[in-house]
């Protein structure tokens, strides 16, 4: 069964799935809880908690979970959360990094999944380890010292996916603001690709650059963000992983919108 | 981290007759956007188109604009609700704010993605076009139009009629400055003096049948220098509206002051002509329109009634009659009788208009479980009203508000003071206008003062500057801002004013004495405990003031000299050493200054 790997395709529509799954041609990885995951999940999928992928993520340790996922180098793998996606997009990156490309995102969240009334079971399925390769790819990884750098280039874009009042108290100078929300279109984790390509058309982002984006702390919602971006056609992108919170614990310059008292309009 | 998936409206929910918005316009504004990032525009005229659109620029920077979304005679709809706050998730910062002109305003957007949040509202059927810059701003109406006891029709449909004829018509889109229109239910209401054209619907008895018309006022409004409206006529009926207003805004179009920004809003033309040949003008001006217009030129006013439904219940989730604590208290400051039987309308009291986008989102679903017209409206102070209400359904109602954190009573009192957006984000702000007003409003809730009867008809009204964004003029107690100094320490101080008001009687407040703002809430407490001492039987806080500042006082306070004279121990600044935090204003950890940017005229 040949499968389509358009390269802009970074997600699976909820119709391929179902027929991959029926064809056991896929391997689908659910990243939520593993309570969550216990009680019902997509048929077939394996349980990978973001918290556990990242309490170690060194490449040897992940290659490890890939193996036992029974995913070797030629398995496409869909990936899918209850978090809009954010979640999923830091597996489905951390997968790439290590050298899977046949990596994408399922486009919905389970919940939507579940509410459209699709299948859904508490069979955990038995896994047959597999051997997969280790075959980084740093290109796709922004360090601090490499952003610290990068970012005094005219050809490099920085974009936070924080939301915007996060944004205005703090952020690294010269990046721009682009909500993680603004990503998703109603029930899709991503809006389709002329929305996103005029959304980030009209913010400047264009095909040229190189960019890279950054989140709170983990590489989740810029994760998203890659994708994103991948989903425009714009593959020139980079995670910084460690994102703000490594940043400022490595006390880098940071900026903010002066004299306003934005945060007043919160309404908490 | 919120997320509201947007999900189908349900198929009972009430949507709007009426499409406000223009698709192309998105596109156009993204075009412009580009072309003035690329200096093919100029500043001047991309200014005049954004605001034209809807765009206010933001406190201290280019590159974030205000939305200011409106709500024609405050009708907002579960949908467009929804809408609102899935574009303040996605653009602004996850929160949206109620003004005072029944805007919805959604802060801190990117200018490049204004063009998005446009599309987003033409789903739903709603624009900014026209709500800033030099046009017909929103068209008011009082929230409580068609469920008022005291009213003698419901001005809605003409009010919708109004707000249609004029947006987008070439007659309206460059005036010498903005142009207001407010109706109201009744006297009590109010609201109507204070603006360009005030409306009152009013019944007259004419060859032995009713005729619907308007008391109409004209010239009002508050800004820097504020004014109170003149009566046009008697009566004005209703086939009279609109050649009325167009014959008033041709006399401002033609004599405005297109020159002076400070001095260019209508009510300055009528106060420097005087009234009798404004008013004769006016007179003179809708012959020539009446005679000139076809008769096509009529309002389109629709008169179609809502259909007024009381949502099923699907199951009772409060199992039981339990009334949750504080229910007695909301009940009586923030509900009121309608005049149709058995139901009431709801005000939701908001923190100086600001709502989270969760909480809108909460919102869309009370109104479909509980308005039985299946729409809200937005209030004249910030606030929002849940009509139809069935009173068998508000114990549910307190409770599932609760629920969202949309339960605080107060809504109706003077414990809801309105705040202007202040140094939130307004480029003329000197002080944080905006937080003070939810400062006291935490202060006297907490204190209780919303079930005090004596004060429940008073208010607190503060601009962040003497633009009246704020109304400071119309309150009870109210204040603009500026900055005190004490050698070269600065400190945000506002200028008081007590005894303002809107109704049939309205009147401008009187100046009393500058206050820090620190000192803001203790000064209040203060005019209330003189008020408790000297009240007669039978006075609220506003009828004592109103006495007070008309000179009509016999008690041992008569004048506001004498207020002025026991208030000013409390105002005397301690020095920086003493008390740093009195150099701080609300909501700042930094010192005080008075820094502003360039106006837009006001907010
Ligand atoms: S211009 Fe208006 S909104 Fe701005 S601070 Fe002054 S009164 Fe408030």
């Amino acid at each position: 069964m040949c499968r389509l790997t358009d390269f802009e395709n970074v997600t699976t529509d909820v119709d391929s799935l179902r027929s991959e799954i029926r064809d056991k041609s896929v391997r689908v990885i659910d990243v939520r809880r593993e309570g969550d995951y216990k009680q019902d999940h997509i048929p077939s999928a394996v349980n990978l908690p973001l918290a556990n992928l990242l309490s170690d993520d060194s490449p040897e340790r992940v290659l490890k979970l890939i193996n036992s996922m029974g995913i070797d180098d030629q398995t496409p793998v869909v990936v899918y959360d209850d978090t809009f996606g954010a979640l999923a997009s830091r597996v489905a990156w951390t997968l790439e990094y290590l050298g899977h490309s046949d990596v994408t995102l399922l486009e919905t969240t389970y919940s939507h999944w579940k509410s459209l009334g699709l299948e859904n079971d508490s069979n955990v399925p038995e896994i047959q380890t597999k051997e997969h390769s280790m075959n980084l790819q740093p290109d796709i990884l922004a360090t601090s010292d490499y952003l610290e750098t990068a970012k005094t280039r005219d050809d490099v874009i920085l974009i936070d996916n924080r939301e915007r009042l996060n944004f205005l108290e703090q952020h690294i100078p010269g990046a721009i603001s682009l909500p993680y929300r603004t990503l998703a279109s109603n029930d899709k984790i991503l809006r389709s690709k002329e929305d996103m390509k005029r959304l980030l058309e009209n913010r400047g982002i264009t095909g040229n650059s190189e960019i890279i984006t950054y989140c709170g702390s983990v590489g989740t919602l810029s994760g998203l963000a890659y994708y994103a971006l991948k989903s425009a056609g714009l593959p020139n992108a980079k995670l910084y992983v460690r994102s703000f919170k490594e940043w400022k614990k490595l006390e880098k310059p940071t900026e903010k919108q002066e004299d306003a008292s934005y945060w007043d309009l919160s309404a908490e | 981290m919120t997320i509201s998936d947007l999900k189908q409206s349900p198929p009972d929910s009430v949507k709007s007759k009426i499409n406000w918005a223009r698709i192309e316009e998105a596109d156009n504004f993204a075009k412009t956007v580009k072309l003035f990032r690329q200096g093919k525009y100029d500043e001047d005229s991309f200014r005049r188109f954004r605001l034209q659109h809807g765009a206010y620029g933001t406190r201290m920077t280019g590159d974030y604009a205000m939305v200011r979304i409106k709500l024609p005679a405050g009708e907002i709809y579960p949908d467009q609700i929804e809408k609102i706050s899935q574009l303040s998730e996605q653009y602004s910062i996850g929160s949206a704010h109620f003004s005072t002109r029944e805007n919805l305003q959604l802060h801190w957007v990117i200018l490049e993605d204004v063009s998005e949040i446009f599309r987003g509202l033409a789903e739903v059927g709603l624009t900014s076009r026209e709500a800033c810059g030099n046009s017909v701003r929103n068209v008011m109406c009082s929230p409580l139009s068609g469920v008022c006891p005291d009213e003698e029709f419901d001005s809605t449909p003409y009010a919708l009629a109004t707000a249609r004829f004029f947006l987008r018509n070439p007659m309206a889109q460059n005036l010498p400055r903005k142009f207001k229109f407010n109706f109201t239910c009744c006297e009590k209401h109010g609201m109507v003096r204070i603006v360009d054209v005030g409306l009152i619907p009013q019944i007259r008895e004419i060859d032995g049948s009713p005729q619907r018309g308007f008391k109409i006022f004209l010239g009002g409004g508050l800004g820097n220098k504020s004014f109170v409206g003149h009566q046009l006529e008697d009566f004005t009926p209703e086939e009279d509206l609109l050649y009325t207003s167009i014959a008033v805004m041709r006399i401002f179009d033609r004599l405005g002051d297109r020159k002076n920004l400070a001095r260019n809003r209508m009510r300055y033309l009528v106060n420097d002509m005087g009234w009798e040949k404004f008013q004769n003008l006016v007179f003179m001006e809708r012959a020539v329109v009446r005679a000139t217009q076809s008769v096509i030129t009529q309002l389109d006013v629709d008169h179609t009634p809502n259909e007024i439904k009381r949502p099923i219940r699907i199951s009772d989730e409060s199992g039981g009659d339990t009334t949750p604590d504080g229910y007695a208290r909301w009940l009586k400051t923030n509900t009121v009788k309608q005049s149709q039987s058995d139901y009431r309308s709801v005000f939701l009291t908001l923190e100086a208009g600001d709502i989270t986008a969760s909480q809108l989102y909460a919102l869309a679903d009370v109104i479909r479980n509980f308005s039985s017209e299946g729409k809200a409206r937005s209030g004249f102070n910030q606030n929002i009203a849940l009509r139809y209400v069935h009173e068998d359904d508000l114990p549910r109602l307190y409770s599932k508000l609760i629920e969202v954190g949309l339960a605080k009573s107060g809504a109706l009192t003077m414990t809801a003071p309105i705040g202007c957006s202040g140094t939130t984000s307004c480029n003329l702000a000197l002080t944080n206008s905006h937080r003070l007003a939810k400062e006291i409003q935490r202060k006297f809730l907490e204190l209780k003062l919303d079930e005090d009867d004596d004060l429940s008809d008073s208010s607190i009204k503060i601009s962040g500057c003497p633009n009246s964004c704020g109304q400071h003029g119309i309150a009870t107690i109210g204040f603009f801002g500026g900055g005190g100094r004490v050698g070269k320490d600065m400190y945000a101080n506002y200028q008081m004013s007590i005894g303002g008001r809107s109704d049939g009687d309205t009147m401008l407040g009187q100046t009393l004495l500058r206050v820090p703002a620190k000192r803001v809430i203790p000064v209040i407490l203060k005019i209330i405990e003189i008020f408790k001492e000297n009240k007669k039987s039978g006075d609220t806080l506003k009828t004592w003031i109103h006495r007070v500042v008309n000179g009509n006082e016999d008690s041992a306070i008569k004048s506001i000299a004498d207020i002025k004279k026991i208030l000013e121990p409390l105002i005397i600044p301690p020095t920086i050493e003493e008390d740093p935090d009195f150099y701080l204003d609300y909501g700042s950890d930094t010192s005080y200054h008075t820094k502003t940017g360039k106006g837009e005229c006001a907010a």
